[in-house]
């Protein structure tokens, strides 16, 4: 309490102009950073799932699982940090209780929900269920239990059933794209649509949240696999990585087209914000912006996977190269929303002055905790691969599907 | 298959499109009649519609106003919690703007500007603006702010959820997170002493009836008459917000 006073003392003291006595305070910290980029990973890493599913790229069968999985392990932690965020996070309930409808915020729960149980859970338990009956038997002891729960204590087998699970798997795909869409757009609505802040109010904020979000999460599953692949001393298909560089490069395009659309007509418009987002954007947003969003988060990545498209090099500099631009991807893509969430709080709605942002290490709203936040999805993820490793799965028994 | 693509003989196609046309052609005639915009919505005309006025020429920037709210709602003491605050706006002759709002004028102001630097300088208090199409109400995803028939925007401290969002949406600054209750905090009006049949604090403290307090739905009301007899403006109104808080002599720096 003393702590948070002292440190709004400091923000007083650090004000550039005149800011609105009570906008001070930055309202959304770090965790709102987190949630719009944890989220954009799960829909990112759905998406590219869905490829492999829908659009028969089977060159990218090998990190289908592994891409299914990642988006689950996220999507368990992606609520987190925004109700820990909370004034009240014991009232959290209130929203999927009693929701305003007018509020973008409203639907969170049952957008967030639908995604969960209709979309993930539905398709990784069709997709994995035979598996879990098989792997019942195998395995004893725990391991046996958590498949037969898992597996809802089905028993079924056969070829048949195999081809029913396949078939709806299918269906919650097709489902799931649009879905995926709906997620993902909708988080940037949520800033898209105060017209109160001119940093936010934009149209284009769900289309660019999605495309960056598909950017993001294809680059993490990239890096997972490639990673994992190197724990379990194995060799990465290098088909399926080039692939998959491939759709990076083409999302990453429209990603930048779209990002600098929306600030090519910020500029030739020109509104009453203009003046005072510029000197936000030259001054306090210029590192986060140009260095590290703009330039190693897009250019780099954009003209090294670019020329990867007519260029050639050996398979192992080629997957150095998609190990650093996924890294360097994953931190742009924090950036940028670092850069909407706090790059919006930092000046003040009355276009006068600027209030400053500094994150201390501990505390709720801290770098710590922050880095919790980004931990616990990849243990989630070590236990989803070793309750359900994509790589045990025993396909090649099942009959050829008819494509 | 192709031969039989329309069953819709011409007769019939025209006959359709003839419906169609003569549809919008009504309906669209009926749209029109109903195009008066108003400014601030009236709740019907029943009942009563609070506003605020507030006429700059006549603030002298003592800030009581903002020390009566703070001490009448238990506001917190600290310079980043206000309900109502005073601006001092300083136009220089060399066309900058300086704005300043030390512990939102509750001490009283002071000119650091050389006086033969000056263009023109004078005080803007503010406020909620109860705005009748607020922002923050709209996207309170609880519903826990809200609008009294009376055109009064309230917070139910029990049922806010602290997740900040109206405090994003509200375009004037006027909402905060109380520190100890962790719920959202704004002006109430004064509700309490409405009840009573007293007039919110800083209303009944300004020395120089800068600040008017009135049912918009009485025609006879003062503000009603204040309104009447000048030119008065909202903050922002691009922004289309419903604002019920109008100044008198609103300079365009104002924001």
């Amino acid at each position: 309490m003393a702590h948070h006073l002292q440190n709004l003392y400091e923000a007083l003291s650090k004000v550039d102009g005149y800011i609105y006595p009570n906008e001070i305070e930055l309202n959304w910290s770090i965790l709102i950073v987190l949630y719009p980029y944890i989220t954009g990973l799960v829909a990112g890493a759905f998406i590219l799932a869905s490829l492999e599913r829908i659009f028969k790229l089977h060159i990218l069968k090998p990190t289908y699982g592994l891409a299914l999985l990642t988006a689950l392990a996220f999507l368990i932690v992606a609520p987190l940090p925004l109700v820990s965020h909370l004034g009240k996070p014991l009232r959290a309930y209130e929203i999927m209780i009693t929701p305003h409808l007018s509020s973008a915020m409203a639907i969170f729960g049952f957008v967030y929900l639908w995604y969960l149980m209709v979309v993930l859970l539905l398709e990784i338990w069709f997709d994995y269920r035979r598996d879990m009956v098989i792997w019942a038997n195998e395995s004893s002891g725990l391991k046996r239990l958590l498949y037969k729960v898992f597996s809802l204590w089905t028993t079924d087998i056969s070829p048949k059933s195999a081809a029913l699970d396949k078939k709806i798997g299918y269906i919650i795909t097709v489902i799931g794209v649009p879905s995926a869409f709906l997620l993902h757009g909708y988080v940037g609505f949520i800033f898209g649509s105060i017209k109160a802040n001119p940093w936010w109010s934009t149209v284009l904020m769900p289309v660019i949240f999605l495309f960056s979000a598909m950017v993001s999460g294809i680059a993490l599953v990239m890096l997972i696999y490639i990673v994992l692949m190197r724990i379990r001393k194995q060799a990465v298909d290098m088909g399926c990585l080039d692939t998959i560089a491939k759709y990076l490069f083409y999302i990453l395009i429209i990603d930048f087209a779209l990002e600098g659309l929306d600030q090519i007509h910020r500029i030739y418009e020109a509104e009453e914000s203009f003046e005072a987002l510029h000197l936000l954007v030259m001054g306090k947003l210029f590192f986060t912006l140009f260095i590290m969003q703009g330039l190693f988060g897009i250019v780099v990545p954009l003209i090294t996977l670019g020329t990867l498209q007519f260029y050639r090099p050996g398979e192992r500099v080629r997957k150095t190269i998609y190990l650093i631009i996924s890294i360097l991807i994953l931190v742009g893509i924090f950036f940028m929303r670092w850069n909407v969430v706090i790059g919006g709080q930092l000046f003040s709605k009355s276009f006068y002055g600027y209030t400053s942002f500094k994150i201390g290490l501990i505390g709720s709203e801290g770098f710590l905790m922050a880095g919790v936040w980004i931990v616990v999805p990849f243990l989630i993820l070590s236990f989803l691969l070793w309750l359900l490793p994509p790589w045990k799965k025993k396909e090649e028994e099942l009959p050829v599907h008819a494509s | 298959m192709k031969k039989n693509r329309s069953a819709l003989s011409r007769r019939d196609f025209f006959r359709a499109g003839a419906i169609i046309a003569g549809g919008v052609a009504v309906s669209s005639s009926v749209a029109t009649v109903n195009g008066l915009l108003f400014a601030s919505e009236p709740s019907g005309g029943k009942g009563k519609w609070y506003g605020i006025g507030i006429d700059i020429n006549k603030c002298i920037g003592c800030g009581k106003c903002a020390h009566a709210c703070k001490l009448e709602n238990q506001v917190p003491d600290d310079p980043f919690y206000f309900r109502s605050w005073v601006e001092q706006y300083t136009i220089k002759t060399d066309g900058t703007i300086l704005v300043e709002s030390p512990n939102g004028g509750i001490d009283g102001f002071s000119q650091s500007v050389p006086e033969e630097e000056i263009f023109k300088s004078f005080f803007v208090p503010k406020m909620c603006n109860h705005c009748y199409k607020s922002p923050c109400t709209q996207v309170c995803p609880v519903g826990a702010t809200f609008d009294t028939p009376e055109g009064i925007v309230l917070i139910d401290e029990n049922y806010c959820i602290g997740c900040r969002y109206c405090v994003q949406a509200c375009p004037y600054g006027c909402r905060y997170v109380h520190p100890e209750k962790k719920t959202v905090d704004k002006c109430t009006l004064c509700i309490h002493r409405l009840k009573k049949g007293l007039q919110p604090a800083c209303f009944e403290i300004c020395p120089t009836e800068a600040r008017i307090f009135g049912d918009l739905n009485d025609p006879e009301s003062s503000l009603n008459s204040f309104l009447k007899n000048h030119t008065c403006m909202v903050i922002k109104p691009h922004l289309n917000t419903g604002s019920k808080l109008f100044y008198n002599a609103l300079s365009s720096e104002v924001r």
